[in-house]
C-alpha cells in the first residue's frame, strides 16, 4: 500500500515537473564479497517509476534524467534489496554492492524460517523455536534431551545439566548470544544459568569440532541463538503461559520486538516461574520448589556492511533441594538408601527452605561488526558476566540464615574474529580472545571455602577454514591454541596439606602459616592445543555422510584442583588435587544420513579416547566427630567412550508418522579395565504422531520412553561400621536403579484470532501411568523416586 | 569507529574496576559450627571420683581421626552415674561452647546413648519446652553384668522427637542428621 502511494506520488510529481533533462546515471553492480558483476539485477528508479536491468557486465545506464536527487531500488534474486538516494549532476557514475550469497551471512541475518547449521562437517542438531516453546516451563537440560545422544545429570528435577555423549560440566560449553557462559559450570549440582525462553533456536554440536567457541569442548558445544530479526517495520510479540499440576506452579514468558526497515531493532523479554513441592507417585518431595525470575534486553543495528548488538540478561533462580537429601554421615546415607523413601515427607508447600541454592547470573554483551569489500567480515565483542551463587545448608544458631557457600564469579572476555569470505569456495576465519576471571569466596559464611579466591587469565587464538570442493563435498580444518593461568590463594588445613603430600611437592607456595592452617598461592599454567578436521559428502539426494576428527585439551577446573570439603547431599568428602594436568581427547565420529520422501534416518557414531581423563573416585573413609565419611578423590585415568545415536522417522501418510530416537554408549576406564561411572544407560524413545491441518492445525504425539538398567558400572560399594548397631554394613552407592518405561502425551491446536494473532493451546501429560522410577544419573536417586504424573496446559499467543 | 571506542572504554573500565578490589589477601575462615570436642563427665550419684569420656577432632572434616580418651573408672556395677556433656569448638580461640547453641534450639536436638552387652541403661535428665528430652544431662545406671563394651553417644539435628520410641531414647525412628557420633570403650567391674 505504502509503495503504491509513493508510486502515485512520484507520477504526480512527474506530471507537474515534466521537462527534458540531459543528465544520466551510469552504474555498476557487483557482489560485495568477491567483486564479481551481478547480472540481471533489477533497478527500479522510484522517483521516475522506471525500470532497467544490469547487463552481462553488471552495468546499467539511465539516460535523460534531471540533476538533483534520485531514489533507486536495486534488487536481485538471493540478494538483499538495496534502496539508495543518488545525487545526479551531469553524467554520474555509481558503484553498487549487493550481498549475494545469503548463506554466508552473519547469524542474526538468517533469513525466514530456515535454521542454518553453524558447522558443515560436525554432528550438529538444531532445536527449533517450536520445540523450545514446548519446554518453556522446563530447563535447558530437559529440552536438550530431545537430541539423540544428549542426556542429563540431575540433582532432583530442577537442577538439570546436559550430558553430551556421556560428558558434562566443564566438558560442555554453553554459548548464549555469542557469549560463553561462565557460571561455575564445574559442579554437578550447578545447572547452566540460562532461561530457555531467551533462545530462538539451539544448536547442539557433539565433540570439539567447533573451535571458534573454545578448544576444551571435549563433550560438545551448545549454542543458543536469539530469534531471528527480519528487516521490516514491525512490532510483534509472543506470550507463553503454562500451568501444571505437579508442583502446582506456573511459567510465564513474554517477549516484545520492534524492528525497523533501516536495520534497527529492539527486543525485551521476561520470564517468571514458580513451583512448589513436586510429587513422586507415592509421596511429596518436600522442599523441591523453584522460584525463577529473568529478563533480557537485546538491541542494535543490523546493517549490510556494519552493525552492532547490545545484550543484557538477568536470571535469578532460587531452587529448593530435597530436604531428605541433606544428611549427616555414612549411617544416615545407609538409612536413606535402605528406607526406600524420603525420611522427611511433609504436606505440599511453596516454601523454599534450606538446603537451597540462590543463583543470580547477569550477562552484558556488546558486539560490533563491519564488512570490507572483496575481503570479509570483522567482528569485535566484549562481554561481562557476573555469577553470584549462594548455597544454604541446614545450619544451627545464628548461622541459620547465613549461606554456607557465597561465591562471586566475574568474567570479562574480549574477542575478535575476522572471516574472509570473498571466495565462497574457500573461507577462512581467524580469531583471538582474551579473558580475565575473578572468583571471590566470601569468608562471612563461617564455613571453610570449598573453592578458593582466584584470578584466571585466558588467551586463545584460532584459525579455521572451510573448503567447498564441489557442490557435494565440504572440508573443514581448524587449529586453536589456548593458554590458561590460574593464580589462587587457598587455605589448607595443615593436616590435609601433609596428608596430600603437598609439604614435599609444594612447600614453596606457602605464603603464611596461621597455626592450624596454611595460606598458599598456587599458580598453575596450562598450554592447550586443539585441532579439527572434517568432511561432509552428499552422494546423491538420498545418501550423505560426515566424518570428522577432533583433538582437544581441557585444563582442570577449580573444583578438580581445589575441592576440599564435605558434601552434605552425598555424605562424602571431596578432594581436588593440585597435581592434576589437562586431559586430552582424540575423537573420531562418523554420520550416515538417508533421506527420501517418507523416510529418513540419521546414524551418528563416535569414539572418544581421553588421555588423563579427570574423574572422581572413592579412595577410602575418614573418621570425624560426626562419624565416618567416604573420601572421593579427583584422579586421572585413560578413558574410552564410544557410542551410537540413531534418529529415524517414517511418514505413513500426510497425517501419521512414527519416530525413533535411540542412543547407546559405553564408557571404559582403560587403566583398571572397568566401566566408567555415571555413563548414561541405553535409552530408546518411540513416538507415534498424528497431525491434521484441517482440525485447527491439530498435533498429537504419544511417546514411549524406555531406559534400561545400566549394567556397566564400577563397584564403589564399601563397608562401614555403624556404631548404633555395632555392625559393619555394605553401603550400596553403586547399583543403578532398574529399567523403567514411561508414557507421555502431547497435543496442541492453533486458533487464528485475527490476521496477526495466533493462539496455540497445548495439553501434555508426562508419566501418564504415574510410574515410580529412579534414574541412574540423578544424584538424589538414593533418597527419593523421580516425578510422578503431570498435566500441563500451555497457551501460546503470537501477535 | 565510535562503537569501537565505546567498546574499548567499556572493557578497560571494567578491567580497572575489577582489578583494584581483589588484590588483597583472603581472610582466614574459622569454622563456626564445627564441634571439635565432646566431653561427658559421669559422676557416681553416691559420690566418688568421676569418669570422663572425651572425643576431640581438632581438624574437623580434615584427615585426622578424632582422638578418644577415657579417664577414671572403671564403672562399678549397680551404680547410678549423673552425667553431663560439654561441647566445644576449639578451632576458635578461646574455645566456643556449643552447649548454648543446643540449649537455645533444644527442640531441634537430641542426644542418644547406647551401650553394648547390656552393661547399663540410660535416662534423660533434661527436657525442651515441649517436654521432650534433649540429653545434655542424663543418668547412666550400670547393671549387675560385668565386662567390657562400648558406649555410643549420638547427637541428631532435627530428629522427629514425636516418632515412636524417640522420647524414650530409641534412635530407630528418629531420622534427622547426625552431628556427633562417638564410641567409647568402657569396662564395668
Amino acid at each position: 500500500m505504502k509503495h503504491f502511494i509513493i508510486i502515485i506520488a512520484c507520477c504526480l510529481v512527474n506530471v507537474v515537473y515534466s521537462q527534458t533533462c540531459n543528465s544520466s546515471l551510469v552504474g555498476y553492480i557487483e557482489d560485495f564479497h568477491d567483486g564479481s558483476p551481478i547480472i540481471g539485477a533489477t533497478i527500479y528508479i522510484e522517483t521516475l517509476d522506471k525500470y532497467t536491468t544490469s547487463d552481462l557486465n553488471g552495468n546499467f545506464t539511465i539516460q535523460n534524467i534531471c540533476d538533483g536527487s534520485l531514489v533507486i531500488v536495486v534488487s536481485h534474486l538471493a540478494c538483499d534489496t538495496k534502496r539508495l538516494e543518488v545525487k545526479i549532476q551531469g553524467v554520474t557514475t555509481i558503484e553498487i554492492n549487493l550481498e549475494h550469497h545469503v548463506e554466508e551471512l552473519h547469524e542474526i541475518k538468517i533469513e525466514g524460517k530456515t535454521n542454518l547449521k553453524l558447522t558443515k562437517t560436525s554432528q550438529e542438531t538444531i532445536l527449533k523455536t517450536e520445540t523450545l516453546e514446548r519446554y518453556s516451563a522446563y530447563n535447558l537440560g530437559d529440552a536438550l534431551k530431545q537430541v539423540t545422544g544428549v542426556s542429563s545429570i540431575n540433582t532432583g528435577n530442577t537442577i538439570v545439566k546436559p550430558v553430551i555423549n556421556g560428558l558434562h560440566s566443564s566438558r560442555v560449553l554453553v554459548i548464549t548470544n555469542g557469549v560463553r557462559l561462565q557460571d561455575q559450570e564445574w559442579g554437578i549440582e550447578h545447572a547452566p544459568n540460562i532461561d530457555l525462553n531467551t533462545a530462538g533456536s539451539i544448536s547442539v554440536i557433539k565433540g570439539a569440532n567447533a573451535l571458534a567457541f573454545g578448544g576444551d569442548a571435549i563433550g560438545g558445544v551448545i549454542v543458543l541463538k536469539p530469534s531471528t530479526i527480519s528487516l521490516k517495520d514491525s512490532l510483534y510479540g509472543k506470550t507463553l503461559i503454562s500451568g501444571q499440576t505437579n508442583g502446582r506452579g506456573y511459567s510465564f514468558s513474554t517477549s516484545l520486538s520492534k524492528t525497523w526497515q533501516e536495520g534497527w531493532y529492539v527486543n525485551g523479554q521476561t520470564t517468571l516461574k514458580r513451583f512448589g513441592d513436586f510429587e513422586a507417585p507415592n509421596y511429596n518431595l518436600t522442599n523441591t520448589g523453584l522460584n525463577s525470575k529473568g529478563f533480557s534486553f537485546n538491541s542494535g543495528f543490523k546493517g549490510f556492511e556494519k552493525g552492532f548488538n547490545v545484550f543484557y540478561s538477568y536470571l535469578s533462580n532460587e531452587i529448593a533441594i530435597l530436604r531428605s537429601s541433606h544428611i549427616g554421615n555414612v549411617e544416615d546415607l545407609v538409612n536413606a538408601i535402605n528406607t526406600q523413601q524420603p525420611l522427611i515427607i511433609e504436606d505440599f508447600s511453596y516454601d523454599i527452605n534450606a538446603p537451597k541454592q540462590d543463583v543470580t547470573h547477569q550477562i552484558l554483551k556488546a558486539d560490533f561488526y563491519k564488512r570490507f569489500k572483496n575481503f570479509g567480515r570483522l567482528e569485535l565483542q566484549y562481554d561481562f558476566q557476573n555469577n553470584q551463587r549462594f548455597e544454604y545448608d541446614i545450619r544451627v544458631g545464628n548461622d541459620r540464615d547465613t549461606p554456607a557457600l557465597d561465591l562471586t564469579l566475574k568474567t570479562h572476555t574480549l574477542r575478535s574474529s575476522l572471516k574472509l569470505d570473498s571466495n565462497y569456495k574457500i573461507t577462512y576465519e581467524f580469531g583471538v580472545n582474551v579473558g580475565y576471571q575473578n572468583n571471590f569466596a566470601n569468608p562471612d559464611t563461617g564455613v571453610r571455602r570449598l573453592i578458593p579466591d582466584y584470578d584466571r587469565y585466558d588467551v586463545g587464538v584460532f584459525a579455521i577454514s572451510n573448503l567447498k570442493l564441489n557442490e557435494k563435498t565440504n572440508l573443514d580444518f581448524g587449529l586453536r591454541y589456548d593458554f590458561n593461568r590460574i593464580d589462587a590463594k587457598k587455605f589448607y588445613r595443615k593436616s590435609r596439606w601433609e596428608e596430600r603430600g603437598y609439604d614435599e611437592d609444594f612447600a614453596d607456595i606457602i605464603i603464611d602459616d596461621l597455626g592450624t592452617q596454611l595460606l598458599t598461592n598456587p599458580i598453575l599454567n596450562y598450554h592447550n592445543v586443539s585441532a579439527s578436521a572434517g568432511i561432509a559428502h552428499q552422494f546423491n539426494d538420498e545418501h550423505s555422510f560426515i566424518f570428522n576428527y577432533g583433538l582437544s585439551n581441557r585444563a582442570p577446573n577449580p573444583s578438580e584442583l581445589f575441592s576440599d570439603g564435605l558434601h552434605h547431599s552425598a555424605a562424602r568428602i571431596e578432594l581436588g588435587d593440585l597435581r592434576i594436568e589437562q586431559e586430552t581427547s582424540n575423537r573420531i565420529a562418523a554420520t550416515y544420513q538417508f533421506k527420501n520422501k517418507n523416510f529418513n534416518i540419521n546414524v551418528e557414531s563416535f569414539l572418544n579416547h581421553i588421555a588423563d581423563y579427570i574423574f572422581i573416585v572413592p579412595t577410602g573413609t575418614e573418621q570425624t566427630i560426626r562419624g565416618a565419611f567416604p573420601v572421593w578423590d579427583y584422579k586421572q585415568t585413560n578413558a574410552l567412550l564410544f557410542g551410537l545415536d540413531i534418529t529415524a522417522q517414517y511418514d505413513f501418510s500426510s497425517h501419521w508418522f512414527i519416530n525413533n530416537k535411540s542412543s547407546f554408549i559405553k564408557g571404559r576406564d582403560l587403566d583398571i579395565k572397568d566401566a566408567l561411572i555415571d555413563i548414561p544407560s541405553f535409552k530408546t524413545v518411540n513416538i507415534i504422531g498424528y497431525n491434521n491441518e484441517k482440525w485447527l492445525d491439530f498435533n498429537a504425539e504419544l511417546q514411549s520412553e524406555l531406559v534400561l538398567e545400566q549394567n556397566d558400572f564400577p563397584d564403589n560399594n564399601f563397608e562401614a561400621f555403624i556404631p548404633r548397631t555395632g555392625e559393619f554394613v555394605l553401603v550400596d552407592i553403586s547399583t543403578p536403579p532398574p529399567t523403567y518405561h514411561l508414557l507421555h502425551l502431547q497435543s496442541d491446536i492453533t486458533l487464528k484470532l485475527s490476521l496477526k494473532t495466533d493462539l496455540n493451546i497445548g495439553l501434555s501429560i508426562t508419566n501418564i501411568l504415574n510410574t515410580s522410577y529412579r534414574e541412574y544419573l540423578n544424584r538424589l536417586r538414593y533418597f527419593a523416586d523421580d516425578l510422578g504424573r503431570n498435566f500441563m496446559l500451555q497457551l501460546k499467543l503470537n501477535y | 569507529m565510535k562503537t569501537l571506542k565505546v567498546l574499548s572504554i567499556l572493557f578497560i573500565s571494567a578491567l580497572v574496576f575489577t582489578s583494584c578490589s581483589d588484590d588483597d589477601t583472603p581472610v582466614l575462615v574459622n569454622e563456626e559450627e564445627v564441634i571439635t570436642t565432646l566431653t561427658a563427665t559421669l559422676t557416681p550419684a553416691s559420690g566418688g571420683s568421676a569418669i570422663t569420656l572425651q572425643t576431640q577432632d581438632l581438624d574437623g572434616d580434615g584427615p585426622n581421626a578424632p582422638v578418644t580418651t577415657v579417664t577414671g573408672g572403671p564403672f562399678v556395677t549397680n551404680t547410678v552415674y549423673n552425667a553431663s556433656l560439654v561441647l566445644l569448638n576449639e578451632t576458635e580461640s578461646p574455645a566456643e561452647s556449643i552447649n548454648e547453641e543446643i540449649e537455645e534450639e533444644d527442640e531441634e536436638h537430641q542426644f542418644f546413648y547406647q551401650v553394648s552387652n547390656n552393661l547399663a541403661t540410660f535416662a534423660y535428665a533434661d527436657a525442651d519446652a515441649d517436654g521432650n528430652p534433649v540429653g545434655l544431662s542424663f543418668t547412666v545406671t550400670t547393671s549387675a553384668t560385668t565386662g567390657t563394651g562400648s558406649l555410643t553417644i549420638i547427637l541428631r539435628h532435627e530428629p522427629n522427637k514425636s516418632a515412636s520410641g524417640v522420647s524414650d531414647g530409641d534412635i530407630t525412628n528418629a531420622g534427622g542428621e547426625t552431628d556427633i557420633e562417638a564410641v567409647f570403650p568402657i569396662t564395668v567391674q
